[in-house]
């Protein structure tokens, strides 16, 4: 394998997002042990915590632009910043330049920050070029597309890519697919009762089309769905794409 | 739901209803998936729809920002045709010169297409009120006036009932046989509404588009009833919301093609009507025509030059077909004439952020919307931008079982997300909280909002016993 980007030894800062942090470290670690094994040089600032999201989707900017203020400084620095969410990438990359609007040197932390910010799997397949982990698992998988990632970011290929790359893993793909799974942050509890009927029927599609697992690249689709899973007692589990790259089988 | 006035701010209260009702969810979850799965196919048939929609954009964009320009135009060309022009501010002022007109000529019955214009300015009970019977011949209307209730679909206003449920209105209101043929249904309706066209002294349409370049009112429909009224009686009345407008005949080309295949997934509806002036000597058609051109809030919107983008809306429908919030809440939870992600939009703005403050927060911001949109609004961003207005001027009363408001709670989760040793203390914290709450890794009930919104419905995992960032040290050696 000659990757002229492993042979650069890319370094790159971990944004592992405040949910990643308190509910999946393990995500984090599968992270890290995936980039690892690439040899790419992980560095983790424990400075870190919120891209300011729950405060920019419940319309407090201010508090959301001192929030983001920080992840601006914290990672002046690094060569690439990684993140394994899609939607914590989304608000670096699409809604940073909406909420500093007008604050020039701001502006200038966040255009810097946007061309070294990858979400995980892009981070993956377009950076590092790969898709062949050396990863097993055994199971019917599901892939679902988290809103943000597919039309903020526009990326629906990469994961699945990855996906269909590692051994004796079977891809289903449940009838609309890119169907919402009821999250949207502060939706979940100012809406309870739709997000849940929205996340069943992300589960039900999911159960119809054989899965035996969901998988995501975003904490808090994952969070939702398990969480109705866990409630409702139903025979599927989720997992982070990370988690299944990093499987032995 | 009130008759009058905005409810939206009732918007989770009449969704939960809504949910509960099996019937109900059926009716939108089978309605709105084959007006999605039409608007799909006939969308992949155009090759450079996309290119379209762009174009389609630009357009509104431009008349957006000359809107005063493109507006005299018109009226110009109106009146060059022998048409009249009348300017209304408020609803109040577009009701009252409906009511004047009808008063000149002399008509005491109203025949009316389908015009969203109309429910926004809650025209019937005005005329009602001044001794004028509207009668609503789009079917889709027809059914609602007879159940009372408001539009629950911008295109399809009758989309919360079932054929049954007509055909159960029918019986009740009409006296006829029960049937579920929608061609029956149809020609019931025809029958309790065919010498309306005859005798009405007035016809009254809404406009998809009014062309400045003509001062023509172009009017789309499948029904056949919008020719009927905009040209059997002898006084045609056009409503036009000033955002209708386009510049030139020419780019109606571009607004046909994309607005069929948008909300209902045809090529071209089955009519499409150019008005151009009252009938010339020869001709059939209304001896006087009207066009009267409502702001109602529309020149504020304008004046945004956020929100401006919301008035490229051509209400096509497609994006509350879309959107997995209105299909299972419906039309009706959004308390007022225009639902879904666009009348989250456009209703704050014409009704007052107040009156609607809870709309901007009913979207999962999943995006589906902006991605059918045949003039590409970034319905996200704007929910987005409406969202921090709400905040701002009308801030959210507290949430029953919060101990704080949610501007101090931000306030405070702002504070410690700025300090790294206040949100790792307050992680230790809740995970030493979770204790009692916990079983197994799950947490099945908290009692406080916001916690409590989430375990209403599902269980929440339990905090990590180690954060990540606690167990770096350890990762950084390995
Ligand atoms: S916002 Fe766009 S998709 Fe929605 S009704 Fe208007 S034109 Fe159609």
């Amino acid at each position: 394998m000659s990757n002229p980007a492993i042979a650069a030894k890319p370094r790159v800062a971990l944004f592992i997002t405040c949910l990643g942090d308190q509910f999946f470290p393990q995500v984090g670690e599968c992270v890290v042990k995936i980039l690892r094994r690439l040899g790419v040089e992980v560095t983790f600032d424990p400075r870190q915590t919120c891209c300011g999201q729950p405060a920019f989707n419940t319309g407090y900017r201010q508090e959301a632009r001192e929030v983001a203020t920080r992840v601006l400084d914290l990672f002046e620095g690094a060569d690439y910043v990684v993140a394994p969410s899609g939607s914590c990438t989304s608000m670096m990359r699409v809604y940073y330049p909406e909420l500093f609007h007008g604050e020039a040197e701001k502006l200038a932390k966040v255009e810097r920050l946007r061309t070294r910010l990858f979400e995980f799997s892009e981070f993956l397949v377009k950076v590092l070029k790969v898709e062949d982990l050396g990863a097993s698992f055994p199971h019917r998988v599901a892939y679902h597309d988290s809103c943000h990632l597919l039309r903020e970011l526009q990326i629906e290929e990469e994961p699945r890519r990855l996906l269909r790359a590692v051994r004796d893993v079977e891809l289903v793909e449940p009838q609309d697919n890119q169907l919402c799974c009821g999250f949207g942050g502060t939706f979940s509890v100012k809406f309870p009762e739709v997000s849940v009927a929205m996340g069943e029927d992300k589960l039900r599609a999911a159960a119809a089309a054989g899965a035996e697992y969901l998988v995501a690249n975003d904490s808090g689709c994952l969070m939702h769905l398990a969480g109705l899973i866990h409630r409702q007692g139903l025979p599927l589990k989720t997992l982070h794409l990370a988690e299944v790259l990093a499987s032995q089988g | 739901m009130s008759e009058h006035g905005v409810d939206s701010n009732q918007i989770r209260e009449l969704g939960r209803q809504a949910l509960g009702d099996a019937h109900l969810q059926e009716a939108y979850r089978s309605s709105t998936l084959r007006l999605y799965t039409h608007r799909l196919a006939a969308v992949s048939e155009v090759p450079g729809f996309e290119r379209l929609r762009e174009r389609a954009r630009e357009l509104k964009r431009e008349v957006m920002d000359h809107l005063d320009f493109y507006l005299a135009q018109f009226a110009e060309n109106v009146e060059r045709r022998g048409g009249i022009v009348h300017w209304a501010e408020s609803a109040e002022e577009a009701r009252s010169i409906v009511g004047e007109i009808a008063r000149r000529a002399g008509a005491s019955e109203v025949v009316k297409a389908k015009t969203m214009v109309s429910e926004e300015i809650e025209l019937n009970p005005a005329l009602e009120k001044a001794g004028i019977r509207p009668f609503e011949t789009d079917l889709g209307e027809f059914i609602l006036q007879l159940s009372g209730e408001r539009p629950a679909h911008i295109v399809a206003p009758a989309i919360h009932m079932t054929r049954h449920d007509v055909s159960d209105l029918f019986v009740h209101n009409l006296h006829s046989q029960p049937t579920e043929v929608p061609e029956q249904l149809t020609a019931i309706a025809r029958r309790a509404l065919r010498e309306k066209f005859a005798s009405a002294g007035m016809g009254l349409s809404g406009a998809n588009f009014a062309v400045a370049e003509t001062g023509t009112v172009v009017v789309i429909e499948n029904e056949g009833n919008i020719r009927f009224c905009t040209t059997a009686p002898r006084v045609h009345v056009a409503l036009i919301g000033i955002e209708k407008l386009i510049p030139r005949l020419a780019d109606l080309a571009v607004f046909l093609r994309l607005l069929g295949r948008s909300g209902t997934g045809q090529k071209l509806t089955v009519y499409t009507s150019l008005l151009t002036g009252p009938r010339r000597p020869g001709e059939d058609g209304p001896e006087e025509m009207h066009v009267v051109l409502i702001d109602n809030g529309r020149i504020a919107t304008l004046a945004d030059e956020k929100m401006r983008e919301a008035l490229y809306c051509i209400r096509c429908g497609a994006c509350l077909n879309t959107c997995p919030v209105y299909r299972k809440i419906g039309g009706h939870a959004y308390g007022w004439v225009y639902s879904g992600p666009i009348g989250a939009l456009v209703t704050p703005q014409l009704t007052g952020i107040q009156n609607a403050r809870e709309l901007p927060f009913a979207s999962s911001l999943c995006g589906a919307c902006r991605d059918v949109c045949p003039v590409k609004i970034n319905i996200p961003d704007l929910l987005l931008h409406l969202r921090s207005e709400a905040q701002e001027r009308a801030p959210a009363p507290t949430p029953s079982g919060a101990a704080l408001g949610e501007r101090t709670t931000i306030r405070l989760w702002a504070w410690a997300m700025k300090r790294p040793w206040a949100y790792s203390l307050g992680s230790r914290l809740a995970r030493w909280g979770q204790r009692l709450l916990a079983r197994g890794g799950w947490i099945r009930k908290i009692p406080m909002y916001p916690a409590s919104g989430w375990t209403d419905g599902r269980d929440l995992p339990a905090l990590a016993r180690k954060t990540f960032r606690e167990r770096w040290t350890e990762i950084e050696k390995q």
